[in-house]
C-alpha cells in the first residue's frame, strides 16, 4: 500500500514520558476501538495510561477490565473479527496464562498489537526483565520486534498496525518492551500530529474477512487433515510478505514524519569495519554501545548490531551486518536449556541464518542479564575480550558463557 | 455528565405465539455431522431461528463446532466463529464490544444486532465459568451466553464433567468389579450460581428443547431485554447417555417430569418457574426417577440402593433447597422467623 504524502501539519510535540506511555500516545492516535487490560506488572503501565486517556476524553474506545489474561487475548481476538483496531499487552507469567488465545490469533489472520513488557518467568518469583515471555510465540506467525527507546516504541506502534492490518498480512504483531529499562524510563518523545498519523495509518478494513450479518461467513470451521497444511503454509506466505510491507511501512513513515529512515530490521552501531561484534536486541544497546565506544578508544575494532525484528527473521540484514566479522558474540538475555552448544535463542537463530554465507564468522553464545540484572560496562568488556581472542587465535574453546554470575 | 450506563437498543423479538406462527427460515440447517437424535443439535437450530437473521454466533470447541461447522459444508447461515473451549464469556465480550465502538464511530450501520455464544457443559460449567461470570458483570454490552448440556465431554468420547450426573457410566468413570461408581460428585446448578451471584445480569433460565416454543421464546426473551444473559440447556445426547436415539424427546420431558431438571426463568431479580416444573413447585407429584434413570445405559449399572441415592437427592433439592434447581442453600430458622416477623411488621406499618 503506498500514501500520498502531503506537506507536513502540525509539528510534533515534545513530552517527556515512559515507554509505555509512548505507546499510550500511539494508541490515540492510531484511534483504537477496543483494548482489554489485565494488571501484571510492567507492561501494565500502558493500560493506566490508556485509561487516564479515555477518562480525559482524548480517546474513545471500549476499554474492558478482564478477568484474566486468557480472557483478556480472547475478548481483543473476537473484536478484531468484527473489525475493531485493538490492543492488548501482559508480561511473564501472564502472556503464559493467555497462550491458548494467544496462538489461535496468528492461525485465525486476525491483527492485533500487544505489548509484551519483557519479564522473568516465575518461579521464583522476579518482575525483572527476561525475554523469554515473548520468544514463546516466535513459531506461531505473530510478527515480534523489540524497541530500545521510548521513541522508537510509539514509532513501531503505529507501523505494527499499519502492517498487520495490511490485507496482504493480517497478523498479530508483539512489542517487547524490556521490563523496566524501557517500560519505564522516562525520556523526551516526539509526539506526532494526529493528522500525519492519518496519513500514514488508513483505517482497518476486514473487507469481505468481516464477521457481520451482511457477509453471514463461517471462520475456522474443522478442516482436519484435508486443509490444514494449506492453511499453514498460507500462514506462511503472509509472514514472507511481512517483510516487504515492513520496508514500505518505514519508507513511508520516514516520508511524512522525518523518522526512522534507517535499517527497519538491524541497527548496525560502528559494526562496518568491526572485528568482533556484539549482537542483541531491546535496551541492551544502551550499555553495549557505551562499551563499544571505550573499546575502540583503546583501538580494538569492536561494533554492536541490534536486531529490531525477530519475525520475520532479517536473514540478508542479518548475513550482510554480521558475515564480515570474524567473531560475534550473541548476547541472550533469555534461555533455551538443552538447546545447540547450550546456547540461547537468538544464538541458534543467528548461528542459523549464517550458515550459509562461504565465509562465516565464528559464533559464540553469552547469556546475560536475566531476571532485569544489569548489563554493566565490565560484562561488556568481559564479553568483547572473549570474542577478540576468538578472533585473533580462529579457535572457539567454549561456545557459550553466562556472564555476570555469582559463585 | 454522562449517562451511569449506555446499553445499545436491542431487537424486540415478540415470543411466539403457538407453533404455528414460528417463523419458516432456518439460520442452522443441513451440513452438519451430528448423531441422530442429537438433542444439542436441535437446540442449535431452534436457538439460531429464535434469532434471526441479524445475529453474530460464536461457537466454542465440543460437539456443536466440530461435527457443526466441516470445511465447505457450514451448517451456519448467519456469521459464526469458532472460540476456545472456555472463551464463550470472552467471545460474547469481545464481539459485542468491537460492534458497539464501531457503532458509535459511525463505522459500521447502526442497528441492533444480536451476539450469542454458545459452548458446552465442560466449557461453560468447567473451563469457561471464570469466562462466563466476568460477562455476565459487564452491563453495557447485549449479549446471550447459550450452554448447551449433554453431560459429559461429548465431543472427546464422554468424559465426565462437573455437570455429569452422579455415577454415571462415562469413559472416565466405567463401573468395575473393584468399584462400581467412581464419579460421586454432585451436578452443579450453574443458572442457580450465575442468576444468584450476578446482579447486573437482567435474564437467566434453564430449558429443555423437549419444550421447543417456550425454549425459543426464552431465547428471543434473553436477547430482547438486553445486557448479558444467561441460558442452561439440558439436551439428551444418544452417545453419550447410551440409549435409542428416537428416545431423545422422551427424555427430555422425563427429565422435567421427574424434577431432575427444573425449568425455570430469572427475569429482573425474580425467578418464576414454568412449563411442568411449575406445577411441581405448587405440589403436583414428580414421577420417580427411576424410570428416567433406567432408560439411560449410563445407569444401566445402578443397583437400588443407588437409585434410591439419587431420588434422595432429587427429593432434597425439592423440600430442602432455598429454591429448588437455583439456590442449594437453605435460611437457618431464627432468620426465617426473623424475616416473616418484618414481613408483618412492614404490612402492618404500609
Ligand atoms: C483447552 C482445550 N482443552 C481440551 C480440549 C479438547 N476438547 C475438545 S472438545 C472437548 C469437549 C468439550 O466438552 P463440552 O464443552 O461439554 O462440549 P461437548 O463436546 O460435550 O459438546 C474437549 C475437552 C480443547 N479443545 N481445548
Ligand atoms: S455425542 Fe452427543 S452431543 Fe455429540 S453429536 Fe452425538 S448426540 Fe450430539
Ligand atoms: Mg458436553
Amino acid at each position: 500500500m503506498t500514501v500520498a504524502t502531503k506537506p507536513a501539519a502540525a509539528a510534533d510535540k515534545e513530552m517527556l514520558i515512559s515507554g509505555c506511555a509512548a505507546i499510550a500516545q500511539a494508541l490515540r492516535l492510531a484511534d483504537i476501538d477496543v483494548v482489554t487490560a489485565y494488571p501484571i506488572r510492567p507492561y501494565d503501565t500502558v493500560m493506566q495510561a490508556v485509561a487516564k486517556l479515555i477518562a480525559n476524553g482524548e480517546l474513545d474506545a471500549e476499554y474492558i477490565v478482564a478477568s484474566s489474561e486468557h480472557d483478556q487475548f480472547e475478548i481483543v481476538k473476537h473484536a478484531s473479527a468484527v473489525g475493531a483496531r485493538v490492543f492488548c499487552g501482559s508480561s511473564g507469567v501472564g502472556w503464559m496464562y493467555a497462550m491458548e488465545a494467544i496462538a489461535v490469533t496468528p492461525a485465525l489472520r486476525l491483527p492485533m498489537v500487544a505489548l509484551v513488557g519483557n519479564r522473568a518467568l516465575d518461579d521464583p518469583g522476579a518482575f525483572g526483565c527476561e525475554h523469554n515471555d515473548a520468544l514463546c510465540v516466535r513459531d506461531l506467525g505473530w510478527m515480534l520486534t523489540w524497541v530500545d527507546t521510548a521513541q522508537e516504541a510509539l514509532d513501531t506502534a503505529l507501523i505494527a498496525y499499519r502492517v498487520a492490518e495490511d490485507p496482504r498480512i493480517f497478523l498479530p504483531c508483539a512489542i517487547g518492551a524490556d521490563g523496566a529499562f524501557l517500560t519505564h524510563s522516562e525520556t523526551i518523545v516526539k509526539v506526532p500530529s494526529k493528522e500525519k498519523v492519518d496519513q500514514f495509518l488508513p483505517k482497518y478494513d476486514r473487507g469481505d474477512k468481516l464477521l457481520h450479518p451482511d457477509n453471514p461467513i463461517t471462520i475456522a470451521p474443522q478442516v482436519n487433515e484435508d486443509w490444514v497444511m494449506e492453511i499453514r503454509k498460507q500462514n506462511d506466505e503472509a509472514m514472507r510478505r511481512a517483510r516487504g510491507v515492513i520496508q514500505e511501512a518505514f519508507r513511508d513513515f520516514h516520508k511524512i514524519f522525518g523518522r526512522q529512515g534507517g535499517n527497519p530490521f538491524v541497527e548496525s552501531y560502528m559494526a562496518d569495519d568491526a572485528e568482533v561484534i556484539l549482537f542483541g536486541q531491546g535496551t541492551l544497546s544502551m550499555p553495549v554501545k557505551v562499551g563499544v565506544r571505550k573499546l575502540r578508544e583503546q583501538g580494538h575494532k569492536v561494533g554492536f548490531v541490534r536486531l529490531r525484528w525477530l519475525r520475520p527473521f532479517p536473514t540478508p540484514e542479518v548475513q550482510e551486518a554480521l558475515g564480515r566479522a570474524k567473531a560475534v558474540g550473541v548476547v541472550d538475555r533469555d534461555y533455551s536449556f538443552g538447546s545447540p552448544n547450550y546456547g540461547a535463542v537468538l544464538y541458534n537463530e543467528v548461528r542459523s541464518a549464517l550458515y550459509d554465507l562461504p565465509k562465516r564468522p565464528h559464533v559464540i553464545s553469552f547469556i546475560c542479564g536475566l531476571g532485569g540484572r544489569e548489563v554493566t560496562l565490565d560484562s561488556v568488556v568481559e564479553m568483547s575480550e572473549i570474542l577478540l581472542k576468538v578472533a585473533k587465535t580462529g579457535k572457539v574453546e567454549q561456545p557459550n558463557y553466562w556472564i555476570g554470575v555469582r559463585g | 455528565m454522562t449517562k451511569a450506563l449506555t446499553v445499545l437498543p436491542t431487537q424486540n423479538l415478540e415470543p411466539f405465539k403457538g407453533v404455528k406462527k414460528i417463523a419458516l427460515e432456518e439460520y442452522f440447517t443441513s451440513g452438519h455431522r451430528t448423531c441422530q437424535g442429537c438433542e444439542s443439535a436441535l437446540v442449535m437450530k431452534l436457538m439460531a431461528k429464535a434469532a434471526g437473521p441479524r445475529t453474530v454466533i460464536l461457537g466454542a470447541t465440543g460437539c456443536m463446532y466440530v461435527a457443526n461447522t466441516t470445511y465447505y459444508s457450514t451448517s451456519w447461515v448467519v456469521p459464526w466463529m469458532h472460540t476456545q473451549l472456555g472463551a464463550a464469556g470472552s467471545a460474547a465480550v469481545g464481539t459485542a464490544a468491537g460492534l458497539k465502538a464501531l457503532m458509535r464511530k459511525n463505522r459500521i450501520k447502526q442497528e441492533p444486532i444480536n451476539v450469542i455464544a454458545f459452548c458446552g457443559d465442560g466449557g461453560g460449567a468447567d473451563m469457561g465459568l471464570s469466562s462466563i461470570s466476568a460477562a455476565l458483570t459487564y452491563p453495557e454490552y447485549n449479549f446471550l451466553i447459550l450452554m448447551y448440556d449433554n453431560e459429559s465431554y461429548a465431543n472427546t468420547d464422554i468424559q465426565l464433567s462437573s455437570m455429569t450426573p452422579y455415577g454415571a457410566n462415562t469413559t472416565f468413570s466405567p463401573p468395575g468389579k473393584a468399584r462400581r461408581i467412581l464419579h460421586k460428585r454432585w451436578k452443579k446448578n450453574v443458572a442457580g450460581m450465575l442468576a444468584a451471584g450476578h446482579p447486573e445480569c437482567r435474564y437467566v433460565a434453564t430449558v429443555d428443547a423437549s419444550y421447543a416454543l417456550e425454549m425459543m421464546n426464552r431465547v428471543r426473551k434473553a436477547l430482547t431485554i438486553g445486557g448479558p444473559t444467561f441460558i442452561h440447556s439440558l439436551d439428551p445426547c444418544p452417545k453419550g447417555w447410551d440409549y435409542d436415539p428416537i428416545q431423545s424427546h422422551d427424555l427430555g420431558e422425563l427429565a422435567v417430569e421427574t424434577g431432575v431438571w427444573p425449568l425455570f426463568e430469572v427475569e429482573d431479580g425474580v425467578l418464576k418457574f414454568y412449563g411442568k416444573s411449575k406445577s411441581i413447585a405448587q405440589g403436583r407429584k414428580r414421577k420417580p426417577v427411576r424410570e428416567y434413570l433406567l432408560r439411560q445405559g449410563r445407569f444401566a449399572h445402578f443397583t437400588d440402593e443407588d437409585i434410591e441415592y439419587f431420588q434422595k437427592k432429587i427429593d432434597q433439592m425439592w423440600e430442602r433447597w432455598l429454591i429448588p434447581g437455583a439456590v442449594c442453600i437453605a435460611m437457618s430458622d431464627d432468620i426465617k422467623k426473623a424475616l416473616a416477623k418484618s414481613e408483618v411488621e412492614l404490612a402492618t406499618a404500609n
